[in-house]
């Protein structure tokens, strides 16, 4: 757990005065609509269809149990008691009045949170792996990194006013569960001979033009990563087209320069740079990691009695088949909460549920909970002894559905029943589909499917890189949907590619229930993963099947 | 305050203007008055483009009550109150079409 020191608060409170005195100008008539909107942007309140939304930053998706009932007594207090947990490790409130959003925010920096870096076009919140410091298949805490630069880009002032937003995502993992590929810059920690670096990945991204990212270096030392960093950064700021905010990612720079090129530059800025005040010494490092409280883990074995005997109810089993992954810790587990329930909408959390899951963090899992970018939460250390007792407490709040990586865990952007820029409205399909894949055997039977839904190109809902990806199209005020199938958000992440016509609002469940019902005809053996049977069969099997009953 | 595009404003039958209260985001329509009111039977229906841009004007002009104000279809109701006519301004109108969680 990241600890806030005197500075950060101060600065935080320091924050929200300002805010507050730019809300008084605004609603006085002093500052105009023009003024006022990139600084409520810059932190993190739009305006969306019926209500102000407020976005607030969760960095690396790491939660104290005390800041999670800070979001519990927002959505109480403020909104209309739920929040939206998104795809980049935020939470947005989508009914906070302009008039005490300054009194919300001020709830929110005593507890050391807020919404800088999650709009406009800075450096945002860098996300990572809800896993970190937790699975052991990571080298190194990549939260350190992502406070590192957090540290660096928070307000940095040659980026505060970048040609457009810039993401970046982190993992120190062999499986990336953070999207790096799709993102402005993707850094993966590993290790070359004994050394930690970074692959730097540079130019993904979704939204109207999708592209995965390149890799422009394979190792950097660890030391040199926010000289690195500044040097891509400060290429793309130096290149980035401002005339066209289509053309304005770094993604399109790289592109339209190739890699190369793109490479060539940074190396050649870097190479001045690489020596000066940004270079990270040990010393640093340390400092940053001091902050990470490691919890005091008890000392356990694997596969406690109490577990064991637990397995003998089959929804137990179930559940703890699907949702609880492995520690580094011998009698620990990592475990994921599903915000996914048959019929609700995907990545909502209501403020009891909220408050119950900071108390059973405090209770089973050493206070701390992690954000996935899937719309889920985790709590990263659980004893396995705890996972029974665990397990019940979170059936009655609803958070159980034994559906993690399944077909109804669905990544859904707020759409057209929240946004202004929406085309189509994401929720209730994904409502439906829960619906329709509600059997739990069924799903389990399905395996790994990823579906994703975006209410509009700017695919918010990551479905390019669903394994089926739905995309909300509108003609002549009716809701079309486009359907892709195969691609993929991991660390061989692919975009999916498009079946055919979209189709209307009505028909999509049963379009996704052929598909996937072609599926379970045509793979190999049940372990031939969905999307496994797409890229060996290509998408022709499943259109054929998909548009049959037309 | 009109921007070049917005002078070239073309409607094709009963419009109102509609845009958000500034100090809580509530969706609003301009009354004949230069009010607002918070309910679309309300506001104000013009049937030109003289008329629709005469309107947008006067709303453009209060933005520090409302923001964001744009010209919206509307059908004419049998009993005369105008009604959204695509699933967007419906939205606008009657708010999400879900269930809000925890309002069940
Ligand atoms: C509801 C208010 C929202 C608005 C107005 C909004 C707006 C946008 C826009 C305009 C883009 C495209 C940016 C570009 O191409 O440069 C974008 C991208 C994105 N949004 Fe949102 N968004 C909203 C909510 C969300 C939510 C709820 C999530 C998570 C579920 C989300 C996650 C993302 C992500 C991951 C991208 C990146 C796609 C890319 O790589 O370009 N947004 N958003
Ligand atoms: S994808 Fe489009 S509809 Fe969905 S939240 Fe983003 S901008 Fe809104």
């Amino acid at each position: 757990m990241y600890v806030y020191d005197e500075f950060d608060r101060t600065f935080l409170q320091e924050r929200v005065d300002e805010f507050r005195d730019q809300v008084r100008r605004r609603l006085s008539g002093e500052l105009n609509e023009e003024e006022f909107k990139p600084l409520r942007l810059m932190n993190g309140v739009y305006l969306q269809l019926h209500a102000y939304m407020l976005r607030i930053a969760i960095p690396y998706g790491t939660l104290s149990s005390d800041q999670l009932r800070a979001l519990a007594h927002v959505a109480r207090r403020y909104d209309r008691g739920y929040g939206h947990f998104t795809t980049r490790q935020n939470i947005q409130f989508n009914w906070i009045k302009l008039e005490e959003l300054p009194d919300a925010m001020a709830d929110l920096a005593r507890a050391g949170m807020h919404g800088l870096q999650t709009s406009g076009n800075c450096i945002r919140n860098t996300t990572t792996d809800q896993w970190a410091a937790a699975t052991p298949e990571e080298i190194e805490d990549p939260r350190l990194y992502a406070e590192i630069i957090r540290q660096w880009s928070t307000l940095h002032p040659e980026f505060t006013y970048l040609p457009r937003k810039f993401k970046i995502a982190i993992t120190a993992a062999k499986h990336d569960r953070a999207a790096i590929r799709v993102h402005d810059i993707g850094l993966r920690l590993h290790r070359r001979d004994g050394e930690t670096g970074f692959e730097v990945i540079v130019g993904g991204g979704l939204g109207r033009t999708p592209f995965i990212g390149k890799t422009i270096r394979e190792f950097l030392p660890r030391h040199d990563l926010l000289s690195y960093l500044e040097a891509v950064l400060r290429t793309y700021n130096a290149n980035g087209r401002r005339d066209n905010i289509y053309k304005a990612r770094i993604k399109i720079q790289v592109h339209e320069i190739g890699t190369e090129e793109f490479t060539r530059r940074v190396e050649e800025e870097w190479a001045q740079i690489k020596d000066g005040a940004l270079a990270l010494d040990d010393a640093a490092i340390d400092a940053i990691r001091a902050h990470f409280k490691e919890p005091d883990f008890a000392t356990l074995v694997d596969d406690p009695p109490e577990l064991e005997a637990a397995k003998a109810d089959p929804a137990f089993a179930r559940w703890h088949a699907n949702a609880v992954a492995p520690h580094r810790k011998p009698g620990h587990a990592i475990v994921t909460l599903s915000l996914k329930p048959v019929g609700g909408p995907p990545g909502d959390a209501t403020a009891e549920q909220m408050d119950a899951v900071a108390d059973l963090a405090d209770q089973y899992a050493y206070g701390e909970i992690r954000v996935a970018h899937e719309q889920n939460l985790t709590l990263p250390h659980v004893a396995q002894k705890d996972l029974p007792a665990l397990w019940r407490a979170l059936d009655v709040q609803g958070l159980a559905t034994p559906n993690i990586g399944l077909i109804s865990d669905i990544i859904a952007c707020p759409g057209l029943d929240y946004c202004s820029l929406a085309n189509a409205r994401s929720i209730p399909l994904a409502q439906d589909l829960t619906k329709r894949f509600a059997d739990n055997d069924r799903i389990a039977d399905i395996g790994r499917v990823h579906l994703n839904i975006s209410g509009c190109i700017n695919a918010c809902g990551h479905h390019h890189v669903g394994h089926i990806g739905i995309l909300g199209v509108e003609k002549q005020d009716q809701e079309f949907y486009q359907i892709t199938l195969g691609g993929k958000a991991n660390h061989k992440a692919r975009l999916g590619e498009l079946l055919g016509p979209a189709v209307p609002e009505s028909d999509v469940v049963d379009v996704v229930e052929r598909i996937l019902d072609a599926y379970v005809e045509l793979r190999t053996d049940p372990k031939e993963t969905f999307i496994a049977a797409v890229q060996r069969l290509g998408i022709e099997p499943f259109k054929e099947r998909a548009y049959a009953a037309r | 305050m009109t921007s070049p595009l917005q002078q070239k404003l073309k409607i094709t039958g009963p419009t109102v203007i509609t845009a958000n209260r500034l100090t809580d985001g509530v969706v609003v329509w301009l009354k004949a008055d230069g009010g607002w009111s918070a309910g679309l039977a309300d506001a104000a229906v013009v049937n030109t483009s003289d008329d629709a841009l005469k309107l947008l004007g006067v709303a453009n002009a209060d933005e520090n009550r409302a923001v964001g104000a744009y010209p919206a279809r509307v059908e004419i109701a049998a009993d005369g109150t105008p009604r959204p006519v695509n699933l967007r301004e419906r939205i606008r109108v009657g708010g999400p079409t879900i269930a809000l969680p925890g309002a069940a």
